[in-house]
């Protein structure tokens, strides 16, 4: 087990550049997720601290190493990849074990981890199939076995669920939640799923454009977004944004949406917001924060009516999907509350946990 | 009650197209066995001729009154009798064999090196090489055998079956080569990253990893070389001329054919046994050739 380090880290493909100059901590035992859209330098940045990858510059550490000239197998590491990448023409267990016969382990060693592996991931009784007689979870147990049985001082894995259906994607994730509790080894886990993310890690680094958005813990990343990128991206459905221009109303301050829509900014973010009076802004607002009334009719300013466009029930909740000013917004409501399609709601808007952006910088105010 | 007499009833629809799928299918496969038929038996006559010609006596088969497409005086196994024992045909054949087994061994081992290499291991210039290698493939033989004669006689291989080791693999090797190069190339990349993470080396991954998974191309590349190697005639026909040092191919044609005395029997029994030896190794190796082996080594 060893803290991993990125100091720096640049990495280019000839002119283009796919990693910019990131700095990274994550401390001994973690589990942190890179997230990002496609394209964003999350799977490159893994393949560096794998090993596949050259850096272009910069300085990666491993347990106080810099690994930059060393081969994967000298980096103590062990992946899972998306696509399970198991020898075909071996048996699971032979699969798990190829890694430490290389490494020249005695017999009853190999046998001693391979099977404590496979209990921990509840395939004893697979470790004599190939590959080819297995399902896509099990293949995926099997790679996770072949990272495990190594015993590594980090885990890396690269989209390891998104070959699994959806069912089968939430019990993986709960699984190796379970296995990082177990053998609590660091790990680096890239996704493009934003719920996983939230999910599994300690601390969630999100990327954009080959740069680090922000780090931060799942509640943080969630609550306290610092770019309009962070806010949107995390969240599912995701944060609705709409232009506004920030009045003074008296002593209070309040946020103009359209002609009828003015939403008061609570009076502990007065002070922050006041530097931007007048100016335009994006309000962002999470679709779970626009909601029915739930004050018992105590009117305050917050609540507004709308003509619903679209009515999805969910089971538990429903969206609601309604425009404003030409721009779409999305709501989760109550579903004895919720109208029908073309009919007029009464919602209610929990600026309490507003967030509002500086549209040329991208940035939360 | 008028919709249902203005428009067809929904089953009534699905049964016609059902009925005309079947029909289309039925149509399809008639056309396909006729074809079929067609091209077996196009394919299955020469080796049909071939027996039947071989089990006659020479009286029967210089017979001209006789129809030439079944025996009609009886089975005799005379024609392999004075084959294998009054012509050089087993010299020929063991001449044929060393050459082939040491073909195929030096083919396979090059070609398996040099595919991995080019295939997998990206390096600058990799892909315009391995272009090249499929390029000398394309000059035929009958145009290299002049140059490739003063370089067989300047090592002194002229008249020997070595010579032959040496100059067949020109043929070989680029498309076996070739060949290996789409299969290594077809094997998912994350393969050969887990076995660098699990620790193997080059070597190791090739020996370990590589073969093993492409043995379907492998299988495919060696019965080419097999191929190749058994039934090649222009180059024996160039370099070689003493019986001792012959193969079957030009063997078996310049002795059995004196001047204009065809002796048919004997060609047609040695084409016979000739031809053993690939249909042996295609039916063994043929299961192996179509078993997947890479089904189970990533999602698909």
């Amino acid at each position: 087990m060893a803290e991993v380090a990125l100091h720096q880290v640049v990495k280019k493909f000839g002119d283009v550049e796919a990693v910019r100059a990131i700095d990274l901590d994550i401390p001994d035992n973690e589990f942190v997720v890179l997230v990002g859209p496609s394209g964003c330098g999350k799977s490159t940045t893994l393949r560096m601290i794998a090993g596949l990858e050259e850096v272009t510059s910069g300085n990666i550490s491993i347990g106080g190493e810099v690994v930059n000239d060393l081969p994967p197998k000298d980096r103590d590491i062990a992946m899972v990849f998306q696509n399970y990448a198991l020898y075909p023409h071996m048996t699971a267990y032979e699969n798990m074990s190829f890694g430490l016969k290389l490494r020249k382990f005695s017999k009853d060693e190999i046998r001693q981890r391979v099977e404590h592996a496979a209990r921990i991931l509840d395939i004893t009784e697979l470790l004599d199939r190939r590959p080819k007689a297995l399902s896509g979870g099990q293949r995926q147990r099997v790679a996770m076995g072949r990272a495990i049985v190594r015993n590594p001082k980090v885990f890396l894995f690269d989209e390891p669920l998104s070959n699994l259906d959806a069912k089968l994607r939430v019990q993986m994730r709960t699984e190796i939640k379970r296995v990082h509790q177990k053998v609590k080894t660091t790990t680096v886990y890239v996704t493009h799923d934003q719920v996983e993310a939230m999910t599994l890690a300690d601390r969630v680094v999100v990327m954009n454009q080959g740069r680090i958005e922000q780090i931060g813990t799942p509640h943080d990343l969630y609550h306290n977004p610092r770019t309009r990128f962070v806010a949107g991206f995390i969240g599912s459905p995701a944060m609705n944004f709409i232009p506004c221009r920030l009045e003074q109303a008296g002593s209070a301050l309040r946020t103009r949406v359209s002609d009828t829509i003015a939403l008061p900014v609570p009076a502990d973010r007065e002070a922050r917001y006041r530097s931007v009076i007048g100016k335009e802004l994006i309000l962002g607002l999470r679709p779970e924060h626009i909601t029915e009334p739930r004050h018992n009719g105590r009117a305050d300013g917050r609540d507004f009516e709308v003509t619903l466009d679209v009515v999805e029930p969910m089971g538990m909740e429903t969206m609601v999907f309604f425009t404003i000013n030409e721009t779409e917004f999305c709501s989760r409501v109550e579903p004895s509350a919720a109208g029908d399609a073309g009919a007029k709601m009464r919602l209610h808007a929990n600026v309490d946990h507003m967030h509002l952006i500086d549209p040329a910088s991208g940035a939360v105010i | 009650m008028s919709t249902g007499t203005m428009t067809m009833p929904a089953t009534q629809r699905v049964g016609r197209r059902t009925r005309s799928l079947r029909r289309d299918r039925r149509w399809a496969l008639i056309t396909s066995y006729v074809f079929l038929v067609i091209f077996a038996i196009f394919f299955l006559v020469p080796p049909y001729y071939m027996i039947v010609t071989a089990l006659k006596s020479d009286a029967e088969v210089a017979h001209m009154a006789t129809n030439p497409w079944i025996i009609a005086n009886g089975v005799t196994l005379d024609q392999f009798k004075i084959l294998l024992t009054q012509t050089d045909f087993l010299i020929f054949f063991k001449n044929t064999a060393i050459v082939t087994i040491c073909v195929v061994a030096i083919t396979m081992v090059v070609s398996v090196l040099a595919a991995f290499s080019l295939g997998r291991m990206r390096f600058w210039g990799s892909s315009i090489l391995a272009t090249g290698i499929f390029l000398t493939y394309l000059v035929p033989d009958t145009l290299l055998f002049i140059p490739l004669f003063q370089i067989v006689k300047a090592i002194g291989l002229l008249n020997s079956y070595w010579g032959m080791v040496l100059v067949y693999p020109t043929l070989t090797v680029p498309f076996c080569t070739w060949i290996m190069i789409g299969y290594f190339q077809s094997i998912p990349k994350e393969l050969d990253e887990a076995a660098l993470i699990d620790g193997a080396g080059h070597m190791q991954m090739l020996l370990k990893i590589f073969i093993p998974v492409a043995l379907p191309g492998i299988i495919a590349a060696t019965i080419f070389a097999f191929t190749v190697s058994w039934a090649a005639f222009v180059y024996p026909m160039a370099f070689l001329y003493s019986a001792d040092q012959q193969v079957l191919t030009v063997g078996t044609v310049t002795s059995l054919i004196r001047a204009d005395v065809y002796k048919w029997g004997m060609l047609m029994a040695g084409a016979l046994l000739a031809a053993a030896p690939p249909l042996v190794i295609y039916a063994f190796l043929m299961d192996y050739y179509i078993a997947g082996l890479t089904a189970g080594a990533t999602k698909g």
